[in-house]
This record gives structure tokens, C-alpha cells and sequence, in this order.
């Protein structure tokens, strides 16, 4: 299974994969990171689960408690070391490893290369499954998840993969990389706010008309489905994830 | 007859035009919109809820959405891309030596005839403005906009000791006439609709006024130039001082700080420590790069560039310059993470970007004299009181938008999240949330602890239905608040299926 191709300029593909599933997945939302295991198998790759990933810290430093968040930022980076590569269905999560290592700790230069070889979801499969096929009838409006667009820079890599589906329209919405009013513990500590966010943007999104609102963060999922089956404008959220795995065409057999 | 109350009606004792008819007004706002601050506000997560059912946050949220998408589509252009490295790298320069440049620029002021007065505090800035204001035998004074001014609390003190206060600024007028504090740095009047301000007039003349824009501006424009005319002192801000020359910069759009600084017998100019900039060339690059941000303009219509008070010859200008440098607890950042904050050039850019800032309507539910992103950051600094703001940071959902949209590349996100750790090491309430984050890590720094809370989640969302759920202590309670919760009972589902689709993988290979 190694040798399938690798795209133009994309090191060679990783031998083993590991998927951070993230707590939030883990915890209440296990379809994203169930959607990332069964597309990465359909570009060949095998991943693999560290039984004892649990959280990469960020609720709590965002929190204003930076040490606990370092004490388990260490037990990540002790458990993700042995991988040649870490997938993860969570764009904040990610964009957390990337921006937050140094500022929590004077991280060694195998933290760094660790981190570094730390991809989200659409960023691993634009990287290495150009053999993938796409195709899905319908239309989708992508959310801007903020850590996943400001921190981590991706705007165009989840596009680009969006892109790709056969059959896929692509609605942008105004505001698209305006916050959703997740925010972590900013949820539950300012709820009224938090929820008067999520209806402006599932307001735009509904009346932009897209079937669905697909985001590349299970936090803002969680915020926006929950917000749409409460009470809010009904739009129907899908992670990026699940949408590609819903798209993908099986793979001829050659005879 | 209403021409004659446009023009002023004055009562005994009153010198302003511009406030005649004040009595007339009747504001209505609630009351964390006020001039003063309650010294005890309410909780913070209670006064932004109750931000939003007030009659302007709607409207508030469009219009600044609307200027959001305006300022922000495209970003930066590449020119003002170089001026936002330029400008960053200027702010950051005085930093390590404030003092120095301080000392630099009160003797050019000086130099330049002007006499310069130091503030630790509030109460010291006041009470220095009072006494040239006594001095000087003063009984109107007239304001061109200034944040220090409102840091300090200048008008309602002076209007207690009998000086007329008038704010010129279009927007300050607006907001001083409404009894209110800016909801906004550049835009203080940025929550009120034309048909608000054509209301408010219209109480303050007695008579109808049309909500045009033109006849808006014309009504203040008339009332205020009787005032500039009559004031004894004109008090202004600084938007930068620069150390070699000792100019003193100010960029307005409405030409009202001209008349201010060069009308009345006496200048008071008050700044905070932190505007000096250390040369005047750095002006080139620090006024384009504020207006950029603050309206998108390339230069503003007027910057008045000060260097002392009237000199011999002269045709206008002060008889007196009065320079104030207020430092209000931000020398005890120095040298600190959030000396960043004194980077700002206080632009506004950074509360049109943030979403939240524009849900509750802009800033008034901040509590604070400084509402959006930077007043979270710096708002917790100031005051006689340090801290007692130091809520405001977790006011944010950490989005982003405010560092991509300031010219000088503060890093506020991070400084949010410095502040937030400050507050719950100091605060002696957070001690519960401390002990329930400490046993969360040490739960989660093991794989059983964390299968211990899936399982836990599972059995909760088993038993209990989502109407008790939601009512129990803790997070969950905010967040059932208007969100449907997610389904607990398939807490760790992802996890078994996983090693379901191992298992059968290696059943397949073996037996393959």
C-alpha cells in the first residue's frame, strides 16, 4: 500500500498515520473522526489510534489555566512522538499545537517537528489523496472555523477539497469566516451572546439556501447543530469530514 | 422662534450654546451606558444579556457588520501591508526606555514654550486641569475627542466645579448630550441611528430637527461655533507626541481640534504615556496607517500639528500649552507580555472586526471606558483600581479577527489569554473553578480517568433526560441555555467502533 502515488511536490506519504481524535469527538461527537478513519482508508492509509490520547489542553488554557494545560500538552506530545504523521478532524485543535507550544513551553526541536507533521484533515488529504474520487449531489456553504482559518492560515485548502467533489456546488456565504459564537468555555460562560452569534450565522447561511453547512471544527458543529435543533434558523451541519466520506466513489478494482 | 432656540437660548450661569436647552433632554439608556462608571457593576455575563434586548443592538450589529465587511474585504493593500511592519516596529521602540523618550519630549515641549505636568493617577490628572482651569479664571472649556479625558472623568468633574464642559467631536456631542459614554474609540456615537441623534436634537432645540446628515452636522456646526468663540480653555487628546521635536499630533475629520487648540487662551492637551513616538518623521508612516484603519481613508482632512503655544508674531494659537501626561498604571506593564497593549494607536479597527463587540451593540455592556478586543486588554490595567475589570477578557471567543485587523500587530488573543490565567490565579472566587480545572487535568492525565468521564457522560445521558441535564450545575447549564445538548449516551462511541474495525481487520489478516 505504500506506493501508491504521492501528489507533485508532497513529501512522501507518511507510513504511519495516527488520528488525534480530540476530546470533543471523543466525547460528543464521534462522527468526524469515524469519517476521517474511513477516508483516509480509502486513500490507502491505516491509522492508527494512541489508546492514551485524552485532550491536547486547549479548554484549559483558554480557561486561564495554563498549567494543567501544560501537563497535558506533555502527555500529547509523549504519545503522538512515535507517529510519522497526526491527522485530526479538528481545525482548532491543530491550529492550538501550532501556535500554543511555544508559548507554553521551550519546546524541543522534536516538539517542533512533531507538531509540524501535525495536519488537519483537509490538509492530509489534499496532501496525499490526489487519488481520491469525489462526487456529491447537493450544495454546501463552508463555515471559516477561526483558529482553523487565522491561526492555522487554511481558508484554501478546505475549499480546494470541496472543490474536488464531483457534482458539489459551492455557496460562499457573507461573513463566512466570522466567528460562530463557539468559543469553548465562552459557550457556557456568555450563552446569550454565544447563541445571538450562532443565529446571525446560521441566519446568513439559511439564506444563502446551501442544503448544507459544512466546517472543518466538531466545536462549532456541536455550537451551530445544536443551536439549529434547539431553536434557531434550520440549517443542517455536516463536518467536512463526513461530507467527503459521503462522496467518495469506490475505487475500480482492476481485473 | 425655533431659529432663535437653535441659536442658543442661554440660562443664567449657562456660557454654552451648544448645551442650551439641556434641561430639556430627557436620556434614555440603560445604565451601564452612563458617563460614570458604577463603581460595582453587575456581573458581567448579566449585563451583555440584557445588552442585547436593548433597542439598539440590532442595529448597532448591522451597521458594524456592514463596516466590518467594508474595511475588511481585501485586508490589507500591500503599501499599507509596509506601513503596518513600519508602524508595528515604531510603537515597539519606546517600550524599552519610555522614560527616556518621556524626558525627551518634555524638554522640546518646553523648549517650545509649553509647560508639561506628570499624572500617576486620575485624581492627579484632574486635579492638575482643574487648577490651571482656576487659574486661568476659566468657565467654558471646550473638548476636541480624547480617550484620556474619558479614562479620567474629566467632564464631570469639571462641570462639578462649575466649568462648562462642550464636546465638539460631532460623535463626542452626540454621546455627551445622551448622557453616555463612547461606544467606540474613533466612532463614539456609533450605536445611534440618524433618526436617534435627529430625536436628540430635536429635544435639545425644543423643536423638530430633519434627520438629514447635512442638517445634523449644520444644527451642531452652528451651536458649537458660538462655544468655541466664548471657551477660555480648549482640552484635547494627542494622537502622538513626538520625543525630538515635541510636536504634539492630532488627526480629526471635522477640523474641530484646530479650533480647540488654537481659539481659546489656554491648551490643556492631556495624553497617556504611552503616545509618545520617538520621532516626528515616524508621523509619515503612524497617520496614514491610523487612518487606513480607523475609516479606510488615506489621510484624514485635518491633522494639526502643535509645537508650543502662540509665539511673537503670531496670528492665532493659545496663550498657554498645557501638556498632561497621564500614566494610570500602564508603566506596570512594561516590561511585561502586555506591554504589547501599549502599542495601540487606538484605531477602533480591532472593535469593528470583533463579533462579539458587535452583537452587544458596541461598547457600552463592556463596562468600561475602553468596550471590544483592546479594552479587554487594557481596560483591566487601568484605574485606581487595577483588576476591576479583569473579567473583561474572557469576553471574547478567542476568534482572531481583532489581531488580523490591528495596524500595529498587537497580539491581543494572547494577551486575552495571559489575562484570563492573571484573573483566576488572583481571584479569590475562582478558587472553585482552579480546584475543578486541577482535578480535570489530573483525570485526563490517564487514560482510565478519561474513560471514567466518557462512561460517566454515558450513564448521565442514559439516565437523565436533557431537561435535567440542563439544569444541573456546571457548564452544561450554560450551554443548554438555547442549544440542544449532544447526544451523551454515545459518549466514546467513536472509540468502540474503532477497535470493533480493528479487530476485524486483524481477523481478516489472519485468517488471510
Amino acid at each position: 500500500m505504500r506506493d501508491v502515488e504521492t501528489d507533485a511536490g508532497a513529501p512522501p506519504r507518511p507510513a504511519r498515520v495516527a488520528l488525534f481524535t480530540s476530546c470533543m469527538a471523543d466525547l460528543a461527537a464521534g462522527g468526524p473522526a469515524r469519517a476521517t478513519v474511513e477516508v483516509l482508508a480509502a486513500m490507502g492509509v491505516t491509522v492508527e489510534l494512541p489508546r492514551g490520547q485524552t485532550c491536547c489542553g486547549q479548554p484549559a488554557l483558554n480557561s486561564g489555566h495554563p498549567a494543567e494545560a501544560g501537563t497535558l500538552l506533555d502527555r500529547w506530545l509523549r504519545i503522538f512522538a512515535p507517529y510519522d504523521a497526526v491527522v485530526t478532524p479538528s481545525g482548532s485543535c491543530a491550529a492550538y499545537l501550532h501556535h500554543h507550544l511555544g508559548r507554553l513551553r521551550a519546546p524541543a526541536p522534536e516538539h517542533r517537528a512533531l507538531v509540524e507533521r501535525t495536519y488537519e484533515f483537509s490538509q492530509f488529504v489534499m496532501a496525499y489523496g490526489s487519488g481520491l474520487r469525489l462526487r456529491l449531489r447537493g450544495s454546501v456553504t463552508y463555515h471559516d472555523s477561526c483558529h482553523m482559518a487565522r491561526t492555522l492560515g487554511e481558508r484554501r485548502t478546505p475549499r480546494q477539497l470541496l472543490g474536488r467533489i464531483e457534482g458539489l456546488e459551492v455557496r460562499e456565504m457573507a461573513g463566512c469566516d466570522t466567528c460562530c459564537g463557539f468559543g469553548g468555555t465562552f459557550a457556557a460562560k456568555f450563552p446569550d451572546v454565544s447563541v445571538a452569534m450562532a443565529d446571525t450565522k446560521l441566519g446568513t447561511a439559511a439564506a444563502g439556501g446551501a442544503d448544507w453547512l459544512v466546517a472543518a471544527d466538531p466545536g462549532c458543529l456541536l455550537h451551530l447543530g445544536g443551536r439549529a435543533r434547539q431553536a434557531g434558523p434550520p440549517v443542517r451541519t455536516r463536518h467536512l469530514a463526513e461530507l467527503v466520506r459521503d462522496a467518495l466513489v469506490p475505487a475500480e478494482v482492476p481485473a | 422662534m425655533s431659529e432663535h432656540r437653535r441659536d442658543g437660548t442661554r440660562t443664567a450661569g449657562q456660557r454654552s450654546s451648544a448645551l442650551a436647552g439641556r434641561e430639556r433632554l430627557h436620556p434614555d439608556r440603560p445604565e451601564w451606558a452612563a458617563g460614570d462608571i458604577p463603581p460595582h457593576r453587575r456581573p458581567l455575563p448579566l449585563i451583555t444579556r440584557d445588552a442585547l434586548t436593548v433597542r439598539t443592538a440590532r442595529p448597532t450589529h448591522d451597521r458594524l457588520a456592514a463596516l466590518n465587511e467594508e474595511r475588511h474585504v481585501g485586508t490589507w493593500t500591500p503599501e499599507v501591508a509596509r506601513l503596518r511592519e513600519q508602524g508595528a516596529a515604531i510603537r515597539r521602540e519606546t517600550l524599552p526606555d519610555l522614560e527616556k523618550y518621556l524626558a525627551q519630549l518634555t524638554g522640546n515641549v518646553e523648549r517650545n514654550g509649553g509647560v508639561v505636568h506628570r499624572a500617576a493617577t486620575p485624581a492627579e490628572a484632574r486635579a492638575v486641569i482643574e487648577r490651571i482651569a482656576r487659574e486661568n479664571g476659566v468657565r467654558l472649556a471646550v473638548k476636541s475627542k480624547s480617550m484620556a479625558t474619558e479614562e479620567i472623568h474629566l467632564n464631570a468633574h469639571l462641570t462639578a466645579q462649575g466649568i462648562e464642559v462642550v464636546e465638539t467631536d460631532l460623535g463626542e456631542y452626540i454621546v455627551q448630550l445622551a448622557d453616555e459614554r463612547p461606544s467606540h474609540i474613533v466612532g463614539p456615537a456609533l450605536h445611534k441611528s440618524r433618526q436617534d441623534v435627529a430625536d436628540l436634537f430635536g429635544q435639545l432645540a425644543g423643536d423638530e430637527v430633519s434627520g438629514e446628515p447635512e442638517d445634523l452636522a449644520s444644527f451642531a456646526r452652528t451651536r458649537l461655533r458660538a462655544d468655541f468663540k466664548a471657551a477660555d480653555m480648549g482640552i484635547s487628546g494627542v494622537n502622538f507626541a513626538a520625543a525630538d521635536t515635541g510636536t504634539l499630533a492630532l488627526v480629526t475629520n471635522e477640523g474641530n481640534a484646530d479650533m480647540v487648540t488654537s481659539q481659546p487662551r489656554v491648551h490643556v492637551a492631556v495624553m497617556t504615556v504611552e503616545k509618545v513616538i520617538p520621532r516626528f518623521a515616524d508621523l509619515g508612516v503612524l497617520i496614514p496607517l491610523l487612518c487606513d484603519a480607523a475609516t479606510k481613508q488615506r489621510v484624514s482632512v485635518y491633522q494639526t500639528l502643535l509645537n508650543g503655544p502662540r509665539r511673537e508674531g503670531e496670528t492665532d494659537g493659545p496663550e498657554q500649552l498645557h501638556l498632561v501626561i497621564l500614566d494610570n498604571g500602564r508603566t506596570k506593564a512594561l516590561g511585561t507580555p502586555q506591554e504589547e497593549v501599549l502599542a495601540c494607536i487606538r484605531c477602533g479597527n480591532c472593535q469593528i472586526s470583533c463579533p462579539v463587540y458587535r452583537t452587544v451593540g458596541g461598547g457600552h455592556p463592556y463596562s468600561a471606558v475602553y468596550g471590544g478586543p483592546i479594552g479587554a486588554v487594557l481596560s483591566p490595567l487601568l484605574g485606581e483600581r487595577p483588576n476591576q475589570d479583569s473579567d473583561l477578557p474572557f469576553l471574547s471567543s478567542l476568534c482572531g479577527a481583532c489581531y488580523d485587523a490591528c495596524p500595529v500587530k498587537i497580539p491581543i488573543p494572547d494577551l486575552l489569554v495571559n489575562l484570563r490565567a492573571a484573573h483566576e490565579r488572583r481571584q479569590p472566587a475562582a478558587r472553585t473553578a482552579r480546584a475543578g480545572w486541577r482535578a480535570w487535568a489530573l483525570a485526563w492525565r490517564t487514560e482510565t480517568g478519561f474513560r471514567a468521564t466518557m462512561a460517566g457522560a454515558r450513564l448521565a445521558g442514559r439516565l437523565l433526560p436533557d431537561g435535567v441535564l440542563a439544569r444541573l450545575p456546571g457548564p452544561g447549564r450554560g450551554w443548554a441555555r438555547g442549544r440542544a445538548l449532544p447526544p451523551l449516551r454515545e459518549a466514546g462511541a467513536f472509540r468502540r467502533w474503532f477497535r470493533r474495525q480493528e479487530e476485524s481487520r486483524d481477523r481478516d489478516r489472519r485468517q488471510g
